[in-house]
């Protein structure tokens, strides 16, 4: 038991369980399915941008990548526009997804690099010029998604809902990347003390250049994934994700300081984000009730989670 | 002559901010007048206030990822209560800055993040600027109106305003024994404890201080647009945060400079009026100021190697 209460990960899961029941019981039980479905589905697009977001993040004090938002948008349109509604096309217009997100990670570590600038306002401004080609290239009429892929966006396997399963997938690959590899070893190495990796021989830039490289990918997996499931790129689309992302990587239990990172925190924090929206909608409040109860559990899970551990 | 090192850091900002100035004159000469500064800088004034409030959680190594949604609130408060009833607004600006001194304390004692704290609370401000103007409306107070709009002889009141802002929180900041300490905080928290100052009371007072310039840009800023809405200021986080670093700022070590934090907004406001004077299409506006804030951090950089090249002759 006290293995148990002792990851951090636990709470997040434990305020998810509790949040689905508490909804669960105002509606008398009858949502229970369609309410578990709907979590999975809004959660999946949380679980992998906050997957890359943590990453970056676990690179240790300063690192966070301000330009996810930003991909998504680009990657949904230019993936979208390239499918141009073919089915034949969807393996091609994930291949154009994964090179925006590829370019935009190497954009990112180029000015963290070369220019000196720290990542929070490097990916920033990156982030500014990748919101422009979107609004560039999404000129005219919303493209619709193949047909195949926009089915299999929003349908079901063994009640699972698709996109749920890819998270599963990509969540699985990341545990391992993290927990299995050397990679994940040095990421971890790095975010305790840049200085002793280097020290001891880390490649230290390589490993961060994958890393922001890696986060873009993810958040342009994610945002080819969400335009096809809501039917068209969206300028805004990505909006919500910037702070999501972050949200769920500290909730989830990922020390902020870096260093140490775990991904079932993520599903716990992005069924929990997602469960707290609708069981506020459910009991009817307003968007500005809702909003400020969403601030406040946001901050008593933290206060009840952290603390324990030195943030800085 | 032997420059300080703080002298230094303000060289790259003010230099960006005349270069482009400069460019703003040749590309339109009208501008070089009393009513063309005026339009060039006149919403620079909130933007400077919100920048000194994010540059003074800085300068503990925090950071206030509210301060758009803060800033939004405190609009909608100068919109709606601060003009019908001046007591009750007052009152809610003096309970906002509580809890900005609450905040300060709590992400102390239990040694919470502060970027996450922040991104909760930038939630139920954001959730509260909602409950007060679900729509955009109300009305500037008329003293407020009064104070943006008002005309003193020879210099357009945007930069008086800068001027007076940079040389107040100059002195509170770099000159007063209470900056020092904030900035020791920064600096090493440890060894200012030590030395048997309450590291809690300095942090308390540095968010309360941030708090109350972020409730004057929110006040500026209804001054000028006459009108509030609850997502009116979302862009002064990032604006702010860009406004510090541009300014010659660090994330941590409690390196801040007020000077270059309001030389570093009026930058950032300028950048803007730059752009639809180059007539760069709409779509690409954003990310021209994006390359614009990485070419003035590269020239930063560019300028650094320099100094410290001339150093270690």
């Amino acid at each position: 038991m006290t293995a148990l209460t002792a990851k951090p990960w636990v709470w997040s899961f434990a305020a998810a369980i509790l949040v689905w029941v508490i909804t669960v019981l105002f509606t008398g039980g009858s949502s229970s399915v369609g309410l578990s479905q709907a979590t999975l589905t809004f959660a999946a697009f949380s679980v992998i941008v906050g997957i890359g977001q943590m990453f970056v993040i676990t690179l240790g004090p300063g690192n966070i990548d301000l330009s996810v938002p930003a991909t998504m948008t680009l990657s949904g349109t230019l993936a979208l526009k390239v499918m141009d509604v073919q089915d034949s096309m969807i393996a091609l217009g994930l291949l154009i997804a994964i090179l925006v997100g590829v370019a935009i990670g190497i954009g990112n570590y180029a000015l963290i690099k070369l220019l000196r600038i720290p990542p929070i306002i490097a990916t920033l401004s990156m982030s500014f010029i990748v919101q422009s080609c979107a609004i560039w290239t999404n000129r005219g009429l919303r493209i619709k998604p193949p047909e195949t892929l926009s089915d299999f966006t929003t349908s079901y396997s063994f009640g699972v809902p698709n996109v749920a399963l890819v998270a599963l997938v990509l969540s699985l690959a990341a545990w391992f990347l993290l927990e299995k590899t050397t990679y994940g070893r040095w990421i971890s190495a790095i975010g305790q003390s840049s200085f002793a990796a280097r020290m001891a021989g880390i490649p230290v830039d390589g490993t961060r250049f994958i890393t922001y490289v890696l986060c873009a990918v993810l958040a342009a997996v994610a945002g080819y994934l969400l335009a096809s499931f809501s039917g068209g790129a969206a300028l805004n689309m990505g909006a919500e994700y910037l702070l999501m992302s972050i949200a769920v990587v500290v909730i989830g239990g990922t020390a902020v300081a870096g260093g140490n990172s775990n991904v079932p925190g993520i599903w716990g924090a992005s069924l929990f984000m997602f469960l707290v929206v609708s069981m506020l909608n459910t009991y009817g409040f307003g968007a500005g009730v809702r909003l400020i109860l969403t601030g406040l559990i946001i901050i008593a899970v933290i206060l009840a989670a952290g603390g324990r551990r030195v943030a800085r | 002559m032997r420059l300080s090192s703080s002298a230094v850091r303000l060289i790259i900002p003010a230099a960006s901010l005349a270069v482009l100035l400069a460019a703003v004159f040749y590309m339109q000469p009208r501008a070089m007048s009393y009513t063309g500064l005026n339009l060039l800088f006149n919403l620079a004034v909130p933007i400077a206030l919100a920048t000194i409030a994010q540059m003074l959680i800085m300068s503990v190594n925090d950071l206030d990822l509210s301060m758009g949604a803060f800033v939004s609130f405190c609009a909608c408060v100068a919109a709606t209560f601060l003009q019908t009833s001046p007591a009750i607004g007052v009152l809610i600006f003096l309970g906002a800055i509580a809890v900005y001194a609450g905040i300060g304390v709590v992400i102390h004692l239990r040694q919470l993040p502060s970027i996450v704290v922040t991104l909760g609370m930038s939630f139920v401000w954001g959730g509260l600027a909602v409950l007060l103007l679900p729509s955009p409306g109300g009305a500037a107070p008329g003293w407020v109106r009064w104070l943006m709009t008002v005309k003193p002889p020879l210099v357009p009141m945007a930069i008086v305003a800068s001027v007076i802002i940079a040389a107040v929180t100059h002195y509170v900041v770099m000159r007063s024994s209470f900056g020092v300490l904030i900035r020791g905080v920064g600096g090493n928290n440890r060894s200012v404890e030590r030395a048997g100052w309450s590291v809690v009371g300095i942090r308390a007072a540095a968010y309360a201080l941030a708090g109350l310039f972020a409730v004057l840009a929110g006040i500026a800023l209804v001054g000028l647009t006459t009108a509030a809405d609850a997502n009116i200021a979302l862009r002064y986080t990032l604006l702010s945060i860009a406004g510090v670093i541009l300014g010659g700022g660090e994330f941590v070590g409690g390196r801040v400079s007020p000077i270059g934090a309001v030389i570093g907004a009026l930058t950032l406001t300028l950048a803007g009026s730059f752009l639809s004077f180059m007539r760069i299409s709409p779509d690409w506006q954003i990310g021209a100021q994006g390359a614009i804030l990485i070419v003035v951090l590269a020239l930063r950089l560019f300028l650094n190697r320099v100094e410290k090249r001339e150093k270690n002759r």
